[in-house]
């Protein structure tokens, strides 16, 4: 008798623990899913939501608002072409700017610099990313408008105005400060991911070449730069993607103005900084759908781009074998 | 392959290789050097407006000089305390739900979706926010922290992804052959080991999601000349008053401006660079010192990625 109920007691102490464990794994399970739900979820109510509000005006311009350059609440007209050419010319030429400067602080990083060096540059230059964009804009209106007004566009002027992207009237604002912020918020992101792929060259390899009598920059060429380009790509488009999203800085410095203009130093407007700067003065139904359209616009643009440097970052951490 | 012979004189060689690395190095002076020109210009210009008054007074009324923003400090404070407090624990369920339960598939599925959310512009976010909510509700200071949560959701959950799949599958082997059940082993054998890792990767994020002004533009602008303490008004915020501020013509806003960029970027750097340190930290800890620095990369070139992507 007493050993029945010595047996029955850890039996039944077993089970309940184990109806809690089942119940314990299962809402685990349960939260852990509805929280990752909720995550996609949020993703896909932004574009449905952007699509939703835009919709008054996709129904009335069609899609022929993204070729149509006039913009004028007066006559409720509106037509997005001079801010994706402000979007696109500034984003364009920031990276331009952008990309050698944040390969060669990639390759410093991993190839050059000291141990000690290359933790506090490392952080030093992801501390710039870290910086907010309105500080930056700030910074880009009261001291970096003067200088390009006063020093930098008249030299610019005097040595490329030939082109036409180095002509007229010197402003603090424009395109041209537009660009420099930008890149200034490039060269954080695309520098520290290529940093991350030139980390995952093998040793091997780098020795490797060594061994062959080649020096430091032909490794990099021969060996580093071949290993990781399409991964280098897509740290570009990331950087790309910031770009084109950026409004709190851009608006603070870009000016506002319509039209389409060449030359670099004329003032200007993207998408996200007319978003920006007009949501609040919108007075009719159109001029908001019509905002709201630009917002769809530029999600657009930025999922191409980031879907594209996903894509590219997957199959290249496929062929590496490495996740 | 015949890219790696070499050719040419070893002196001519040497010499472009001496160029390139000095290219590169200029490259990375050049970015320190922005940093410290904006941290030095910011510095400079805040310090006459720096005083108590400019933490614990409102602007004046009339436009006089003097007073400050001490309203939008402490919208921020709250403001960011809520987005955290809804992305810290979202986030480390779905980064539970992406390393320990969900099929592979499913955990691609849900990884490149938050790639996917970060990629997107805060000021889209901001439209969303205000499209589901502010037309609906009004302004209010929670709106701006659900939008912010949404900022920073994807940061909290890629660093805690980070952390988990550093932890050894060796431990969670342990667990399961003396028989504890999953639930178990993953809220007190795994997650305990990360918790450092996942605090500080929330700092980081915190940190980031303070500065952004985009998604306050939509949510919480129309806040009164007093410090409230009320989430469900409008709040005044840091990042709003430096925008407003730095487009007005009146210099003693200018002054403020700086002031509250100075206070700004001093937090962000300050709790970046020590979160930075601590995640370094334990990262190392967890897994020796190659592949923490790894992880560290990774985790700190998707908090680049996101940059304050305004």
């Amino acid at each position: 008798v007493e050993a029945s109920t010595a047996g029955a007691g850890p039996r039944a102490l077993e089970s309940r623990r184990g109806r809690r464990d089942r119940v314990g794994d299962v809402a685990l399970y349960g939260l852990t899913a509805l929280a990752s739900l909720v995550a996609v979820a949020v993703l896909v109510g932004i574009v449905y939501k952007v699509v939703d509000g835009a919709w008054p005006a996709i129904h009335h311009f069609g899609i022929s608002f993204v070729w149509h350059q006039v913009w004028d609440p007066n006559k409720d007209v509106y037509g997005a072409l001079n801010l994706i050419y402000g979007t696109a010319l500034t984003s364009f030429v920031a990276l331009l700017v952008a990309a050698p400067i944040s390969i060669a602080i990639g390759l410093y990083l991993t190839e050059l610099a000291p141990g000690g060096v290359r933790g506090v540059v490392g952080s030093l230059v992801e501390m710039l990313a870290a910086v907010p964009s309105v500080v930056i804009g700030l910074w880009g209106i009261l001291v970096l408008g003067p200088f390009v007004q006063k020093d930098l566009e008249p030299v610019l002027h005097d040595v490329l105005g030939w082109t036409p992207f180095f002509r007229g009237a010197p402003h603090t604002g424009g395109l041209l400060p537009a660009m420099i912020v930008l890149s200034i918020m490039i060269v954080p992101i695309s520098s520290s991911i290529s940093r991350e792929l030139f980390l995952t060259v093998p040793q091997e390899l780098k020795e490797g070449a060594f061994g062959l009598g080649l020096t430091r920059w032909e490794m990099v060429r021969g060996v580093i730069l071949p290993y990781t380009r399409g991964g280098v790509v897509a740290a570009l488009l990331l950087g790309l993607g910031r770009a084109l999203g950026e409004a709190i800085a851009v608006t603070q410095v870009i000016g506002s103005a319509q039209g389409i203009h060449i030359s670099f130093f004329a003032l200007g407007d993207t998408l996200a900084s007319r978003i920006a700067n007009q949501y609040q003065g919108a007075l009719t139904h159109l001029a908001t759908a019509s905002l709201v359209y630009l917002a769809a616009v530029l999600l657009v643009f930025s999922l191409v781009v980031n879907v594209a440097a996903q894509v590219i970052v997957k199959r290249f951490e496929i062929q590496r074998g490495s996740t | 392959v015949s890219s790696l012979q070499a050719s040419g004189s070893v002196r001519r060689r040497k010499r472009k290789n001496r160029a390139m690395e000095g290219l590169a190095l200029l490259a990375s002076v050049i970015a320190v050097g922005i940093l410290g020109i904006v941290v030095v210009s910011v510095l400079l210009k805040a310090i006459p407006a720096l005083n108590w008054d400019f933490f614990t007074k409102n602007a004046p009324l009339f436009g006089e000089p003097g007073g400050g923003i001490a309203n939008a400090f402490v919208g921020t404070a709250i403001i960011v305390a809520i987005a955290a407090a809804i992305a810290l624990p979202v986030g480390v369920l779905v980064a539970i739900y992406v390393s320990e339960f969900a099929p592979p598939q499913v955990s691609l599925l849900v990884r490149t979706s938050l790639d996917v959310l970060n990629g997107i512009p805060s000021i889209v976010i901001g439209i969303f926010a205000y499209a589901l909510l502010v037309l609906r509700f009004k302004q209010s200071g929670f709106m701006a922290s659900l939008a912010l949560a949404i900022i920073a959701l994807p940061l909290v959950s890629r660093s805690a992804q980070e952390v988990l799949a550093l932890v050894p599958q060796s431990l969670r082997q342990a667990s399961q052959a003396l028989g504890v059940s999953k639930w178990r082993t993953v809220l007190f054998v795994v997650l305990p080991t990360t918790l450092g890792g996942i605090v500080t990767g929330t700092t980081l994020a915190v940190a980031r999601v303070a500065g952004e002004t985009a998604p306050i533009l939509f949510t919480t602008t129309l806040f009164t000349n007093t410090t409230s303490f009320d989430p469900f008004k409008p709040l005044a915020t840091v990042p709003f008053k430096i925008f407003t501020y730095s487009e007005s013509p009146d210099p003693v806003q200018h002054e403020q401006a700086w002031a509250a960029a100075f206070v700004l970027i001093m937090f962000v750097l300050i709790t970046s660079l020590s979160a930075r340190y601590l995640l370094h930290r334990s990262l190392r800890k967890l897994r020796g010192e190659q592949q923490g620095e790894r992880a560290l990369a990774r985790v700190m070139a998707a908090f680049a990625r996101s940059g304050d992507a305004d």
